[in-house]
């Protein structure tokens, strides 16, 4: 049991993290990424590009996959999302230009850095091991710790610097904000930076445990979907929450149903419907919108 | 004047240019030859070594002046297409190759695939190689599908079989993705197991095919103790991360596939905790490789900046329709007469050393000869290589 409650948590961590961007993004434009994924496949062969090829090492290579997810995420905000938002009257249109950004990077993606799955040195050898209650390699704990301490930083920023303000206050209510003197077009594009740049990090640091491949978007963005669902879309508190449920889920799943076959996820789906059916705005969301 | 005679002398260069190019083109008629398998996502490596080695080999024989057939000497292009591992899109390629007037294809790489696109190859009048395993695919009444590599219900009983003389083995453990090609894989591999008389101490854990933490997923089975575990299906991609998160549940047994491998993303992805991974390699070893198997080696490494053992069976494909079309030119457009030539064709195998053949096999599996007779080749990891364990041959 401890074994499935340490797997959780550290998976909690890592999806938490991932989730934190997604709803940063939709908190303050209202817009779904469904490139999100495929960003954070970006930022992983960002690393494993840094690490491999050019001998930089690892916590210097997630912070230039960091800066690059950065770049990308604000000139995506600049160029494609704020022209969109501005010309379209309907949601549906930043939607189908999310899901196009994310066939785009998929295929950037494949010929900048090919089709095979990359992966980095351990940062840290070793596992540590409590009597065989608990195995851990030390290096998912090293990242868990990182993921954590992130998550804390993130929360520390958004609450008490003035970007974070900003871009909380027009999370709130964009028109209060604007006639309050926030720069709604500068703070999306921080905000969206900041997002994108979340989720390179996390793929920069998962690069060293599950490696990194092409595939890996997809699903990453549809976990990260189910987390903010769970936690409630663009509540930062919520995705965090959400991260950690689905983690444990998981970990518990896997574990005790494994003798019937892969039924965790069908088991997910279904409590996520149930859930959503009676409480659609997840467990922090506000009913209002 | 002095522009319009620039203009003029221009123009003329222009034509003479096209002229020239188009009568080297006009020489040689082309010979298409497809390929429809999945070039990405996490199963990449599987395909990509397959269009690769075509391509490799392709341009090898034009760079010659082209193959002759029945007196016809043709460039060989080959004619890709991307399946991403989907049945719908494996049909939608397989109508592209009937459209491109494709009567050769090799591929797709997985069940699914290689079953969706059955009856357009047999409505249209295409051979198909796929690297897929169901028998149904390969026996009567199935006649346009030819199994390019060995199949792991042969190579398992062999695997299997090695393992409990040589390293005494008795328990064994399975675990495969949740989908069709790695489940039926692990069902075979369990039934030849229990046949060969091991004992079977998990075979029911399966993970989602976009599984990246794979502990969770191990937990249950590393508590079973085998002294084998078995990745059934497993893609190149899941195959380090699963070999890493066994080894750091601190399991010490011994660990098999019966797909092939890629020995650059397990050193990437697993390291030294790879070390003693059993896998099937490229039909091809240092001491089987011919100097045209090295040639190859070199061109595709040239080409592409690294190789994929891998291509050591996927170059067999496009070189066994070539050489069969050959021995029937009659072939080229008419299937009907390859699947005859395909009963008695024999060849030099160009890949190997001493008086090895290319021949058509798979009589005992099943019941007609819908196989390529390639050398089964067991490898184990070590240090960033693949090692021979053991060669033979199937039927």
């Amino acid at each position: 049991m401890e074994q499935i409650v340490v797997n959780g948590l550290y998976l909690g961590a890592q999806y938490a993290l991932i989730a934190l961007g997604l709803t940063l993004i939709f908190s303050l434009m209202n817009v779904m990424n469904f490139a999100h994924g495929q960003m954070y496949v970006l930022g992983g062969f960002v690393t494993y590009t840094a690490v491999s090829q050019f001998d930089i090492p690892f916590f210097i290579a997630l912070i230039i996959s960091g800066l690059t997810l950065a770049i990308v995420g604000a000139l995506i905000e600049k160029f494609l999302f704020r022209p969109v938002i501005k010309k379209s009257k309907r949601d549906e249109s930043t939607m189908l230009l999310a899901a196009g950004i994310g066939f785009f990077l998929d295929s950037i993606i494949l010929l900048l850095f090919g089709e095979k799955q990359r992966g980095v040195p351990k940062i840290v050898d070793g596992v540590f091991n409590w009597d065989f209650k608990i195995i851990m390699p030390y290096d998912r704990i090293v990242i868990g710790l990182i993921a954590i301490a992130m998550i804390i930083t993130f929360m520390l920023i958004m609450h008490y610097s003035k970007a974070g303000r900003a871009m909380r206050a027009l999370a709130q209510d964009k028109v209060a904000a604007t006639l309050m003197g926030v720069d709604v077009d500068r703070y999306q594009m921080i905000g969206f930076a900041l997002g994108a740049m979340l989720a390179g990090v996390v793929g920069g640091l998962l690069v060293s445990i599950t490696g990194i491949n092409l595939g890996m978007g997809g699903p990453t963005s549809t976990k990260a979907f189910i987390m903010i669902m769970i936690g409630g879309a663009g509540v930062i508190p919520g995705a965090i929450a959400g991260g950690f449920i689905l983690g444990m889920m998981e970990s518990v799943g896997l574990s005790v149903l494994s003798e019937y076959g892969d039924i965790t996820y069908l088991l997910i789906f279904a409590s996520l419907m149930i859930f959503l059916a009676i409480r659609p705005h997840g467990l922090m969301g506000k009913p209002w919108g | 004047m002095k522009k319009s005679r620039s203009f003029k002398a221009c123009l003329l260069a222009g034509m003479v240019g096209l002229a020239i190019s188009g009568t080297a083109s006009a020489e040689n008629p082309t010979l298409k030859i497809g390929f429809v398998g999945v070039t990405s996502g996490p199963a990449a490596a599987w395909g990509i070594s397959n269009q690769r080695s075509m391509e490799t080999r392709a341009d090898w024989i034009n760079e010659m002046g082209g193959v002759t057939i029945g007196g016809t000497t043709y460039d060989i292009d080959i004619v890709a297409f991307d399946d991403q591992k989907d049945p719908k899109r494996a049909v939608a390629g397989m109508e592209k190759m009937a459209q491109e007037g494709v009567h050769y294809v090799v591929g797709p790489n997985v069940d699914d695939g290689a079953a969706a696109v059955r009856p357009v190859a047999e409505q249209k009048g295409i051979m198909y190689f796929p690297y897929a395993f169901p028998k149904s695919l390969y026996a009567k009444p199935a006649s346009n599908a030819v199994l390019g590599m060995v199949a792991n219900y042969q190579s398992g009983p062999a695997i299997y079989k090695y393992l409990m003389e040589n390293e005494d083995i008795k328990n064994v453990a399975f675990v495969a993705a949740n989908e069709s090609d790695p489940l039926s894989q692990r069902d075979s591999g369990v039934e030849a197991a229990k046949s060969l008389g091991l004992n079977v101490v998990s075979s029911n854990v399966t993970y989602q095919v976009d599984t990246t933490d794979f502990t969770p997923v191990l937990l249950p089975v590393i508590k079973t103790r085998p002294d084998l575990l078995v990745l059934s299906g497993v893609s190149p991609a899941n195959a380090p991360q699963l070999i890493r998160s066994a080894r750091e549940l601190g399991y010490t047994g011994l660990i098999s596939t019966e797909t092939a491998q890629d020995a650059a993303v397990l050193k990437e992805g697993a390291g030294d905790l790879a070390n003693g991974f059993i896998s099937v390699g490229g039909a091809s070893t240092p001491k089987l490789a011919s100097d045209t198997m090295r040639e190859f080696v070199k061109r595709y490494t040239d080409k592409y900046g690294e190789y994929n053992d891998e291509s050591n069976t996927k170059v067999y494909a496009l070189e066994y329709i070539l050489e069969t079309l050959k021995a029937n030119p009659e072939a080229i457009s008419d299937v009907g007469e390859f699947q005859q030539t395909m009963d008695t064709f024999e060849a030099p195998n160009p890949y190997m050393v001493g008086d090895a053949k290319l021949k058509y096999v798979g009589n005992s599996s099943f019941g007609q000869k819908r196989q390529l007779s390639v050398p089964l080749v067991v490898n184990t990891y070590s240090d960033g290589e693949f090692k021979t364990l053991f060669v033979a041959q199937v039927d």
